[in-house]
């Protein structure tokens, strides 16, 4: 078996960029992969539509921690829209190529950063909404009826919104 | 400092061995079967072999064969006496815990329409007679079970195991290849009909195997050609690996008290010193049924490639049999065997010490271990 990983995986793997956890993200995911038993987790940290911090843990291999490790340093900054073109290729490219047998891992990164994203996404409540519903949250507490409308209205903010971006 | 724990995958030629290899590659170069004298001192050399691995084994000169590997030892056997005693019946049992090559040929054979049964191990990784008991019947042709696990290190009960076999009129056959010199290979004694041996896991060169094939049981060949081996394995002999191969078991054997007490010690040392180090260390695999040089760790919490290749990147081979190690992505089928869960099974390493390992080495890599562990830790999700 050929396991010749180049000097910038193991770079990456020995060092890894933006690794560790964050509190209060803006964006989370995990992701896991059934075959190799590895797992990701994802932290976004979202301002003005730009990535302005991203962080990972990791339960995997060398080239998992490499691939999530050089993916994370290139898509902090990018917006929002740029970052969800990252593609995986991406990632192969940017280490100088990858076993493969560990190119899975790449695609694993990116599945993990997407799935990060759609979760910063599903959070998101358009501005015109924004108001209403905090003052709603105010009131939550009172009763459940006020909750159930609560409820009513932040679900109509997710469809609009998933419409508007088709 | 260059750290190698990784002898159950290979060892280092012992420079005995590759001495008295030497004059076969150079002087006595001469095919054994060839009837001039050049060719003559090979097939004196040959024969001679053949009687030195037999005394050492505890069996007949006639039944020992050299090939090019265990695992061409274990398709020659496996395959071949299925294939040539099919009058018997047509089922095999093998354990849940052998090497590829053993399952790879039951599977083979199962294909061509044998019945091939698994017996499985306890989490202690052992087969019990009981579990063989439960699945041997008459039809039963071959019982094949590994002498010592190469993962795991757990050393089977033989003897029992092969009376069972023997009960039902089946052969039994046992892939030894990890049990050199850690048992006394008694092959009368243990009622071992067919036994497979590899050098290089010894101290001795790679591309020599040795199957230990009893007189009187049939054998279909793999290999056919211009009649070696009483025509069970064609092909010219390869006298320079035959011999460093019977070198390095005579000296495995003449040296075993000695090392079975050294690699104990430094054992025995490597995990306390392991325990106490780093937290959460789980041994697998009986403890009390293995060799000497084996410890399988699960570290819990991170992966177990990653570990090996932040020790490779400080000088220091191990082996993960599990998952993600490179071409194969499938965890380890001997600890999922003994009951391992799934969320451990990735995140184990072999350490196999051996003839040259010293407790410096032990220490450094205690040392470097600890770092490796903590860091990896660190930044795991799993807590």
């Amino acid at each position: 078996m050929a396991l010749n990983y180049t000097k910038k995986t193991i770079n990456h793997f020995l060092k890894p960029q933006n690794i560790g956890e964050m509190k209060k993200p803006d964006g989370y995911a995990q992701i896991g992969n059934m075959v190799c038993g590895d797992q990701l987790d994802f932290f976004l940290k979202v301002e003005r539509g730009r990535i302005k911090d991203v962080k990972f843990l990791s339960f995997g291999c060398a080239s998992n921690i490499a691939t999530a490790s050089i993916m994370t340093e290139r898509v902090k900054g990018m917006t929002i829209d740029q970052a969800k073109k990252y593609k995986w290729q991406k990632v192969v490219s940017e280490l100088g190529g990858l076993p493969q047998q560990k190119v899975h891992c790449s695609v694993m990164a990116v599945e993990g950063l997407q799935k990060a994203i759609a979760d910063y996404e599903s959070k998101l409540v358009p501005v015109y909404l924004k108001s209403p519903i905090k003052k709603e949250n105010k009131v939550k507490v009172s009763g459940k009826l006020k909750n159930a409308k609560t409820i009513k209205i932040s679900k109509t903010a997710k469809i609009t919104k998933s419409k508007k971006q088709k | 400092m260059k750290v190698y724990l990784d002898n159950a995958a290979t060892t280092r030629l012992d420079d005995r061995v590759l001495a008295k290899m030497k004059p076969y590659f150079t002087e006595k170069y001469g095919n054994a079967s060839s009837i001039h004298s050049l060719g003559q001192e090979a097939y004196i050399a040959l024969q001679d072999a053949k009687e030195r691995v037999a005394k050492v084994l505890g069996g007949e000169t006639e039944s020992v064969i050299f090939t090019s590997s265990a695992t061409e030892s274990n398709n020659l056997i496996i395959k071949g006496v299925a294939l040539a005693n099919q009058q018997k019946g047509n089922k095999i049992i093998i354990s849940n815990i052998e090497h590829p090559c053993v399952k790879e040929s039951a599977n083979e054979l199962a294909r061509a329409g044998f019945v091939v049964e698994l017996v499985p191990v306890n989490s202690e990784g052992l087969v019990t007679p009981e579990a063989l008991e439960k699945i041997i019947d008459k039809e039963t042709i071959l019982v094949s079970i590994m002498t010592v696990n190469n993962e795991i290190g757990t050393i089977q009960d033989i003897s029992s195991l092969a009376k069972i076999a023997h009960k039902f009129g089946a052969y039994f056959h046992t892939d030894a290849v990890q049990a050199v010199p850690y048992l006394q290979l008694d092959i009368k004694k243990m009622g071992i009909d067919l036994l497979s041996l590899s050098a290089h896991k010894f101290y001795g060169p790679k591309g020599v195997g040795i199957a230990y094939i009893s007189k009187g049981i049939k054998v279909k060949p793999l290999i056919i050609g211009g009649g070696q081996e009483s025509g069970m394995r064609a092909g010219t002999y390869n006298l320079p690996g035959i011999m460093g191969a019977v070198v390095a078991l005579e000296i495995s054997y003449k040296e075993r008290a000695n090392y079975l007490k050294k690699t104990k010690i430094l054992k025995d040392y490597f995990w306390k010193q392991m325990q106490k180090e780093i937290s959460g260390v789980k041994l697998n695999g009986s403890a009390v049924k293995r060799v000497p040089a084996n410890l399988n760790v699960m570290f819990g919490s991170i992966e177990g490639e990653a570990i090996l290749m932040d020790l490779s990147y400080k000088g220091i081979c191990v082996s993960t049999g599990s998952a993600c190690s490179a071409t194969n992505l499938r965890a380890s089928s001997v600890l999922s065997a003994i009951g391992l869960h799934k969320n451990f099974l990735n995140s184990n390493i072999r350490f196999s010490l051996g003839r040259y390992n010293t407790k410096k080495e032990i220490d450094y890599t205690v040392k470097c271990l600890k770092a490796t562990v903590k860091r990896l830790r660190s930044f795991s999700p799993i807590k």
